[in-house]
């Protein structure tokens, strides 16, 4: 009896074990890798032999790197501002105005967030180069912001949704006018949604290649994804893994931040519904 | 404050007729109740009034002024909800206070006003919590504090009493009352499907039933002068005897209807009726004999005091004359 639950125990922890190694070995070979130069990159390395600097120095040295990162950081977090921003008012609209057609729109939406990007690459850029934002963080922002609104409308939505009809109600009986009950009533409801949300649409935008890639032309305006694939090593036969590495950890790092922060508030948005009044 | 009128009011919800035409005229200062089966449209009802629901035909006046189009806000209406619908990320003070910030009240004023409710309702110390600190009492309590701090011309209550435990409720009962009377001149309409609650702290009971009202009444004319035989089943507790067949026949009526407490246990043979004792309940100052006399269902006896009657045992019993309720084909009184 004693034997069998050791030995499941046993069982539970290795897979546990093989499961967390396979999730995170790729990330920690990354940075291995980033402290290591010249020849020791070619070596199978499992742990890192001396801490170099050196690949850091170098990308964050270099002329535009920084600048990318700035691009990105302003990309990603005018993304979460304004898909936050039509989420918010939308799905209002959607949990709470009766109106026909609603169930209607809220599949088209989640129909819509199905397209591959790029399936929709060549009207995208059609409408970029309309706007007149080609080259700019506006094209980016523009392109990542509908590609996140229907997945953030879809949660929002599911979340107000939960939220009591009652406690509107009251709010309307005490004269609160849809932006109030909004603004002062809902959302500090809505923390833990408006977090998750929030945080999955930073990700994605910081991430994105594709759109970032298509959408830019000059150096200047290359958000980090970009920045990283372009980067030459010294003849066009190297490729410059330490500091491919290296640029990749600094970027990685601030989501790992923003996510151990908001943790909590992740584990209680993902769980719908747990705002009750 | 309000006198409030209700003309051929309707309500529709697509094809579904929800209210089918209310006649009402509420006084200024009375305690009015809505009650009625679930379903019946009791709480519709009173969303119509608090403009929270438009009304799909008729009229409404609150004190002669035509209000179908009129926001809540502008009605000077305060509602209390069934589950109370405080804010929670709010605190005690702030949820009473929010209806008169959004007013634009001047602070003081609404210190004042906060203070003075939080002190009659004796939540005054509570003020500084969030809603989820706090009982389910005190939760109500809040919620009628928000109410009151409005100053409101009408006031209502939805089933404000239906997630209270037993004890709490009656407790709370009583405080409603006693604040309907310290407020005279405030109109007041609660919704209830518990006639316990709508006969003790009703002025009028307006009788619910598929979106009709079946009578509106003191409680004494309720009890004493059901309009329908669906009203004289619906008040009162234990629920009136209704007798068919040759019962009701030699009363020369359809059915007959007589109240448990309007029915004597008399000497062996002088009753009208006679039957079997099957069941008693002993309530220590009342008796509940459940008579098997022939009719459809066991006749419910309500004796005062203590009894001695062995399970069992025939008894023979005797209903007062001028108690007996008699109901036509149509469910009408035959008076
Ligand atoms: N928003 C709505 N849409 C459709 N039907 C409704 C709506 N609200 C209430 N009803 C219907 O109206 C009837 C009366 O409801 P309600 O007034 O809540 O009854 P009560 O409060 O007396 O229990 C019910 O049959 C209910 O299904
Ligand atoms: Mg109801």
């Amino acid at each position: 009896m004693q034997q069998h639950k050791l030995l499941k125990n046993i069982a539970f922890y290795a897979l546990v074990i093989v499961i967390v190694v396979f999730a995170v070995f790729p990330f920690y070979y990354a940075i291995v890798t980033s402290f290591s130069t010249g020849s020791q990159l070619f070596q199978v390395n499992y742990w890192p032999k001396a801490f170099n600097w050196a690949n850091y120095e170098a990308v964050l040295g270099g002329r535009n790197f920084p600048r990318s990162i700035m691009n990105s950081l302003f990309i990603a977090g005018c993304t979460v501002g304004f898909s936050l921003f039509l989420a918010v008012t939308a799905s209002y609209a959607l949990a709470r105005v009766r109106f026909r057609g609603r169930g209607l729109l809220l599949m088209t939406i989640l129909a819509v967030s199905m397209f591959p990007q790029i399936a929709v690459l060549a009207g995208l850029f059609e409408l970029v180069r309309f706007l007149g934002i080609f080259n700019t963080p506006w094209a980016m922002i523009l392109s990542y912001t509908i590609f996140t609104l229907p997945f953030t409308v879809w949660v929002l939505t599911t979340f107000m949704r939960d939220l009591p009809v009652e406690i509107e109600e009251a709010a309307i009986v005490d004269g609160a006018s849809p932006w109030v009950i909004i603004t002062q009533v809902f959302l500090p409801l809505l923390w833990p949604a408006l977090v998750t949300t929030g945080l999955l649409a930073f990700i994605g935008a910081w991430n994105e290649f594709l759109f970032a890639l298509t959408f830019t032309s000059s150096e200047s305006q290359r958000t980090v994804p970009v920045a990283i694939a372009m980067l030459s090593g010294a003849s066009a036969q190297e490729i410059p893994w330490g500091p491919i590495m290296a640029a990749s950890v600094i970027v990685t790092v601030p989501l790992i931040v923003l996510v151990l922060i908001f943790q909590r508030k992740i584990v209680a948005g993902l769980t719908a519904g747990g705002v009750k009044g | 404050m309000a006198r409030i009128e209700l003309k051929n009011v309707k309500k529709s919800y697509g094809a579904v007729d929800v209210i089918k035409g209310v006649d009402l005229d509420i006084r200024k200062g009375e305690f009015m109740v809505f009650v009625g089966p679930s379903g019946s449209g009791k709480s519709t009802l009173l969303r119509l009034i608090s403009g929270l629901e438009d009304i799909t035909s008729g009229e409404m006046r609150f004190d002669d002024q035509l209000v179908n189009n009129l926001v809540p806000s502008d009605r000077g209406i305060a509602m209390v909800f069934q589950s109370y619908a405080l804010y929670p990320h709010m605190k005690v003070y702030d949820n009473m206070a929010f209806g008169m910030k959004l007013a634009k009240a001047e602070k003081a004023e609404i210190d004042r006003r906060v203070r003075e409710a939080a002190k009659m309702l004796q939540i005054d110390h509570l003020l500084d919590r969030l809603p989820k600190q706090l009982s389910g009492g005190q939760r109500q309590r809040v919620a009628i504090g928000r109410a009151l701090v409005r100053d409101p011309r009408v006031f209502l209550f939805d089933e404000p009493l239906s997630n209270l435990d037993a004890g709490l409720r009656v407790a709370t009962r009583l405080e409603i009352a006693k604040l309907h009377h310290s407020m005279e001149d405030t109109t007041m309409i609660y919704v209830t499907h518990d006639q316990v609650e709508a006969m003790t702290l009703a002025d009028r009971i307006a009788v619910l039933r598929d979106g009709l009202l079946e009578q509106v009444g003191t409680p004494a004319e309720l009890y004493e002068r059901p309009n329908s035989l669906f009203v004289a089943g619906f008040i009162g507790s234990p629920k009136m005897n209704f007798l068919t067949g040759k019962f009701a026949e030699a009363k020369g009526c359809k059915t007959l209807g007589i109240r448990p407490e309007h029915i004597n246990v008399v000497a062996e043979g002088q009753g009208e009726w006679s039957g079997e004792v099957l069941h008693a309940e002993d309530l220590g100052s009342d008796n509940f004999l459940f008579v098997e006399i022939g009719a459809d269902e066991p006749l419910i006896v309500r004796q005062p005091g203590k009894l001695k009657i062995a399970l069992g045992s025939q008894v023979s019993l005797q209903p007062r004359p001028e108690k007996l309720h008699r109901f036509d084909h149509n469910d009408a009184p035959i008076r």
